[in-house]
């Protein structure tokens, strides 16, 4: 599968989506202009990815900052790999936070509440 | 002659200016359309006047959460005074900062039709607490669409949970139809 790869700038976030070496990773700032613009292509890589997933997939969240509209296209994400974690198994999300910020992990806490799959916290 | 005037009044509206803003503390005052371009501004210059005074982690990205979430509630839903073009999408914003707080100051013009419904999920906001927030936003995200306009619904609820203080608005009638809408949103900063 074609490596998905898109760097960060002020209002989006770096995405990694690499099946060949395992790394599927969501960094940085998300508060896009067009939040279905940014994540329609995410959603559709992840759908595709689905058909042919790893036995293991560990899913990276390090984000700073993602305003509203992001979140719910987060959710999104999340949901896909919630359907690979019930099709294949061995989905684990690692959710990053800054020591200081809170509020980010109460984020993930809940995503978690929400998203059947296993998360870990990891304070950078 | 009436241009010296005139000049005169803008002196003396300038100097008057400075004064508020300087008794108020106030940081950023703009009225005028709102753009992605104008909300990346106003946020890193608001980071970067925080940074500078050593202004907490936390506290800054509370600000910066807050901030987003007005001006982009701005320019998905201000309402045009007229059939104008230019006159889509503005708003005014200030920023004022004290010894205990931050304040983010929006507002704009929406149509009186919304007023209720505005009023009403703002009380029901301003009624929860943590957990109640918690959990509405939850059911939000789980329930809502991207709007045709962008949003998720979830401006509201995450400007109450990030402040954690209840948000204070106001409805000033302009006309028949039109109303401009206030928001207030104070982030403690201890």
């Amino acid at each position: 599968m074609e490596v998905f790869s898109k760097k960060g700038t002020d209002d989006t976030p770096s995405v990694t989506l690499d099946k060949d070496n395992g790394v599927f990773e969501f960094s940085g700032r998300s508060l896009p202009e067009d939040v279905q613009d940014f994540y329609g292509p995410v959603l559709e890589w992840i759908e595709e990815y689905g058909k042919q997933a790893n036995d293991h997939t560990d899913v990276i969240f390090k984000l700073e900052y993602f305003n509203t509209a992001s979140s719910k296209m987060l959710l999104d994400v999340l949901l896909k790999f919630e359907e690979i974690n019930d099709n294949v198994g061995n989905v684990v999300v690692k959710w990053h936070y800054h020591e200081d910020e809170e509020d980010m992990k109460e984020a993930g806490e809940e995503y978690q509440d929400i998203v059947s799959v296993p998360f870990e916290y990891v304070v950078y | 002659m009436t241009k010296m005037t005139g000049n005169q009044d803008f002196l003396e509206f300038a100097y008057q200016l400075y004064h508020t803003m300087q008794a108020n503390e106030i940081n950023l005052v703009y009225e005028g359309v709102v753009t992605q371009e104008i909300t990346r501004t106003f946020t890193a210059m608001t980071e970067k006047n925080m940074a500078k005074i050593e202004e907490s982690n936390q506290v800054q990205r509370k600000v910066f959460n807050v901030m987003v979430e007005c001006l982009q509630n701005i320019s998905k839903h201000a309402d045009p005074m007229s059939d104008d073009e230019n006159e889509e999408h503005r708003g005014i914003v200030l920023v004022s900062h004290g010894e205990h707080s931050y304040n983010v100051i929006t507002g704009n013009v929406v149509k009186r039709e919304k007023k209720e419904k505005l009023e009403k999920s703002l009380e029901y906001i301003n009624s929860l607490d943590k957990e109640g927030l918690s959990a509405l936003y939850k059911q939000q995200i789980k329930e809502g669409r991207i709007s045709e306009k962008g949003g998720a619904g979830l401006g509201f609820i995450d400007i109450a949970k990030k402040s954690g203080n209840k948000i204070d608005y106001q409805f000033k009638d302009l006309t028949d139809d039109l109303c401009f809408f206030i928001i207030i949103t104070t982030i403690s900063r201890n």
